[in-house]
């Protein structure tokens, strides 16, 4: 593709690895040739490359496809899940599965990117709803502010919920911001 | 829809705004004894630029700039004219860029380069002081002081100083265009306006070379902090040089783009009777963005080529 049409979160192929567009800036001096600034990020490993192109340059698009698969269990440093249409089993790595191992638990259906064979990328719903595994009283204090107590979902994940969320509850979680929204259920 | 509406609804504050400094600008120009001209958007033929790709409209062009045809008015004797039109740049896009964009462009007749620019200087001026926004623009967190005049700095003292060569000795397109948007650009004063002047001869495009010295054009830029803002030319009124300059350029564009760019007889034609004068054009969204503290060109722009 030409290096006009590339944009933030493009995907592409370049010496040999695929990298999403996290940013893309043009610079273009009104009678001078265009320059491409592009932020990528290595979406096998997540590291970071800073590099610039000139106008008239051609990239390699990666060619991803979507495929709905079933998360299944955690094995070692790696997250296990299967194609729901072939039942091929696949690994995801902890590195690129990044802060949404707080909101998957076994069983649940999520949309995996794939470049060729191999997932590069994993997406969830933007609202999760998780039960509470463990929580405390609130600790009381002077104020007359919402009070906050912390909570143990049952990912593992802990965040800050009101004062009368009890163990066994159901909560609906915003993925995008790891914030309690509401109670679902009481039990 | 719901998200189109409140996009709407939040830069409403900059569209009106907009539309006080079309009225602003309008204003100071009729008020110098200017005549609003209007000319086609969609032309036969357009100036062959390396660096500007052309969106064609079937076997013609929408206007990537109303230079051609106003210096045809002012060849037949308009001596003032200025006018504010959508203009066409192929794959222009990001903060400061939309494909379609809007041009201000000004000409003067008897006058040169940097005429055109004190005229830049009294209008954003103009713009301070009948928004109420005093001596200081805010900008993206940063302060300009705009109080006249603004410093001008030559392009080859620039550039030797910030780029450690000099491209009026031994000019290089690429790295010219590099260091300048690389270098060059980010250097400069963020808390003033800066006026760059006198570009390589080699980088003149439509702009005549200063008398006595022709490895220098008659070409100044203006940028406020650090976003470039208008493009200002003691013009060309030798049509034997233009052709030549028209020709060596639109070879190069068909060595490497393979586009045959056709040139404007009607306007070589003209050049013969151009007076001496200066003419600038000015990016109206920018102008609007440096007054609405805007970062996107999407904040003052109803509809761009990303939400059309």
């Amino acid at each position: 593709m030409e290096i006009e049409e590339v944009r933030k979160n493009t995907k592409l192929m370049y010496q040999g690895k695929p990298w999403n567009v996290d940013n893309a800036e043009f610079v273009k001096p009104g009678k001078g040739r265009a320059i491409y600034r592009l932020r990528l990020k290595n979406l096998l490993d997540s590291s970071t490359l800073d590099i610039t192109f000139h106008s008239g340059e051609k990239v390699d698009e990666a060619s991803i496809s979507n495929q709905e698969m079933q998360y299944l269990y955690k094995e070692g440093d790696h997250y296990v899940f299967m194609n729901t249409s072939n039942f091929d089993q696949t690994f995801v790595t902890e590195t690129q599965m990044g802060d949404k191992i707080n909101f998957l638990k076994e069983g649940v259906l999520v949309n995996v990117q794939l470049l060729e064979d191999r997932p590069i990328d994993i997406s969830i719903p933007v609202f999760v709803e998780l039960e509470v595994v463990e929580t405390g009283t609130a600790i009381k204090t002077a104020t007359v502010t919402a009070q906050n107590k912390s909570a143990k979902l049952e990912t593992g994940y802990s965040l800050d919920v009101p004062a009368f969320i009890k163990e066994g509850d159901m909560l609906k979680i915003d993925t995008r911001t790891g914030a309690y929204v509401e109670r679902l259920t009481k039990k | 829809m719901p998200a189109e509406r409140e996009r709407l609804a939040r830069i409403k504050s900059n569209l009106k705004r907009r539309a006080r400094i079309y009225d602003i600008v309008r204003e100071f120009f009729r008020g110098r004894g200017f005549l609003e001209v209007e000319t086609p958007i969609r032309v036969p033929c357009i100036a062959p630029e390396l660096n500007i790709s052309p969106l064609k409209s079937e076997d013609w062009y929408l206007a990537a700039s109303p230079e051609l045809h106003m210096k045809r008015l002012l060849a037949a004797g308009y001596k003032q004219i200025f006018q504010v039109s959508h203009c066409f740049r192929k794959g222009e896009h990001g903060r400061q860029h939309n494909p379609e964009f809007s041009l201000l462009e000004w000409y003067r007749a008897d006058a040169g380069f940097m005429d055109v620019i004190s005229d830049t200087e009294h209008l954003v001026c103009t713009l301070m002081q009948e928004l109420h926004a005093g001596n200081i623009l805010h900008y993206q967190g940063q302060e300009i002081a705009l109080d006249l005049p603004w410093p001008r700095l030559s392009v080859k003292d620039v550039f030797l100083k910030i780029a450690g060569w000099d491209p009026m000795a031994d000019y290089n397109a690429e790295r010219f265009d590099y260091d300048m948007a690389t270098l060059v650009l980010p250097a400069l004063s963020p808390a003033r306006p800066t006026v760059l002047v006198e570009y390589p001869a080699a980088a003149a495009s439509l702009a005549r070379l200063k008398t006595g010295d022709n490895s220098v054009a008659e070409r100044a830029e203006v940028f406020i902090g650090t976003m470039e803002l208008a493009n200002a030319y003691s013009e060309l009124t030798d049509a034997a040089e233009q052709r030549q300059r028209f020709m060596k350029e639109s070879a190069q564009i068909e060595r490497e783009q393979g586009q045959v760019i056709p040139l404007s007889e009607p306007f070589l034609e003209a050049l013969s009777f151009l007076p001496e004068c200066g003419g600038i054009a000015l990016g109206m969204d920018r102008l609007v963005m440096l007054f609405c503290d805007a970062g996107n060109i999407d904040e003052v722009c109803a509809f761009t080529e990303e939400n059309i």
